[in-house]
């Protein structure tokens, strides 16, 4: 890393799906420590295509790809990677596979090298911190939709990453859930890339948005003053939408 | 449905579960090379024996048993007539020999003793605990793999069938005997497969970003316990004996 904590660089990455789609053409984009970065794009623009082409998932068909300060290329190359980026799937139910809980979150660490008591210590630390205490012996299947997600953050967390990829977090999830969400990823301190819908959400949760068109990312910086108009019920009385 | 078995706490629940497999597998290899009907029916009872002895609701067992059962009356249909041999009794043009009628018995209580058995470990151990303990009898890690996911995503697969056939629901189909019906049906089912491959992609990946190399990881340990020397040499002794008894046609 390291100059300027530079973390994550794609150098115009092209990438296209075998049926001749073109996803990216000559995307750039620059990750530093301690950014938090807001990702928008319309359906299908590669969102996730453009996190899994970063965990070597997808391999870009042009362009250079340095993490770490490190140019990445192969398998092995990525599986460094792994260690210290920790991506959250937008299907909890694809990242959660174990039967229990406990032995999710000890998946990661076990595979990093750590003994059956470490990453036991570690998982339980980890749900500890997230309010999941007492989930341990929990059949990953049987969770619902919010706490399937909360532990799937789970399961990455106990890596100990540096960084997130987060792709759509709290999409499908209800207004305390989501609000929940959004207090740990706060309270984590880590830099992350996060992929929303939500203005509302990645203007609370990030310091620069960058939006997904035509294969290119672009940062849309400048601030525009504008105010709203709109209606709905009890307009009429003072209010502020939960934001001061 | 995997899950309704496990439950209850017997001497048999506490055996180390590679101790158990072990039992199982040399019991079943045993039984399924028996011929002589004395040694047969001893299997039969030490299987119902042990059953027992894990405190597996009456209720539970026969349902288990029963598909087995019916399977094997087909049989008894079918074997009793196609045998030669020394004519029994005759139904129509149709005679029933001695060796038919035997052989029929023959493969009912093979069945059932090893049917019986794999009853008392199944619904004796965690289904979990049964991988990690075949993985650790050394058998491949693909293969225990392959029964994890398959726990794990039966009922996510399941869910999604449901939805599909909710989304059909929905929209007024009504299954019948009819053309549309069998290709709604093809594609229902062409859906899911195509799904569940995405989704074993997408499982795939997840895993290989927390850093899987394809080795099997368990949280599990297993120590053998007095108890499981104990049984594990009984029953040694007891399969020992049963071939013995069939080879050397002691009694």
């Amino acid at each position: 890393m390291d100059k300027n904590g530079l973390i994550i660089r794609l150098q115009d990455i092209s990438f296209a799906y075998s049926g001749g789609t073109e996803v990216f053409d000559r995307l750039r984009l620059s990750f530093h420590k301690g950014d938090r970065m807001g990702l928008v794009g319309p359906n299908g623009s590669g969102k996730t295509t453009l996190f899994h082409i970063i965990m070597g998932l997808l391999k870009p068909t042009a362009g250079k790809i340095e993490i770490f300060g490190k140019p990445v290329k192969e398998e092995k190359d990525f599986r460094e990677v792994r260690q210290r980026i920790g991506l959250l799937f937008q299907d909890a139910d694809d990242q959660l596979f174990s039967p229990t809980v406990l032995e999710d979150v000890a998946f990661g660490p076990l595979n990093q090298g750590k003994s059956q008591g470490e990453a036991k210590a570690i998982a339980r630390k980890t749900l500890k911190a997230l309010g999941f205490a007492g989930f341990e012996d929990r059949l990953t299947y049987k969770l619902s939709g919010g706490e399937k997600r909360l532990v799937s953050l789970a399961t990455v967390l106990a890596m100990e990453p540096e960084v997130l990829l987060l792709d759509e977090p709290t999409t499908g999830l209800d207004e305390a859930t989501g609000r929940r969400f959004v207090e740990i990823l706060k309270g984590l301190g880590l830099s992350y890339i996060l992929v929303s819908h939500n203005i509302d959400l990645l203007m609370e949760t990030t310091n620069r948005i960058a939006s997904l068109v035509n294969g290119r990312l672009s940062l849309d910086e400048e601030s525009v003053p504008h105010t709203h108009l709109h209606t709905h019920k009890y307009g009429r009385h003072s209010h502020d939408h939960g934001r001061i | 449905m995997l899950a309704e078995l496990v439950g209850g706490d017997s001497r048999i629940h506490r055996l180390d579960p590679r101790v158990k497999i072990v039992i199982v597998s040399l019991f079943s290899v045993l039984v399924a090379v028996l011929n002589r009907f004395v040694v047969l029916t001893s299997a039969l009872a030490l299987g119902l024996f042990i059953v027992l002895l894990s405190g597996i609701p009456m209720k539970v067992l026969v349902r288990r048993l029963a598909p087995l059962n019916l399977f094997i009356l087909f049989l008894w249909f079918f074997l009793p007539f196609s045998y030669e041999g020394e004519p029994l009794f005759s139904v129509g043009p149709l005679v029933a020999t001695r060796e038919g009628v035997l052989y029929a018995a023959r493969i009912s209580i093979k069945s059932n003793a090893i049917m019986v058995l794999l009853i008392a470990l199944v619904a004796s151990t965690s289904v979990f605990a049964l991988g990690h303990a075949l993985g650790a009898l050394r058998v491949p890690a693909k293969i225990v793999y392959l029964l994890f996911f398959t726990l794990r995503y039966t009922h996510v697969i399941h869910q999604e069938y449901l939805r599909l056939m909710n989304a059909m629901k929905v929209r007024g189909f009504r299954p019948g005997t009819d053309m549309h019906t069998y290709k709604t049906f093809a594609y229902l089912v062409g859906m899911l497969l195509v799904r569940s491959l995405d989704r074993a992609e997408r499982v795939r990946k997840a895993m290989l970003c927390r850093g899987f190399t394809g080795k099997l990881q368990s949280l599990s340990t297993f120590s053998i316990k007095g108890l499981d020397v104990v049984s594990l040499i009984v029953m040694l002794t007891l399969i020992g004996t049963l071939g013995l008894l069939e080879w050397t046609k002691m009694v």
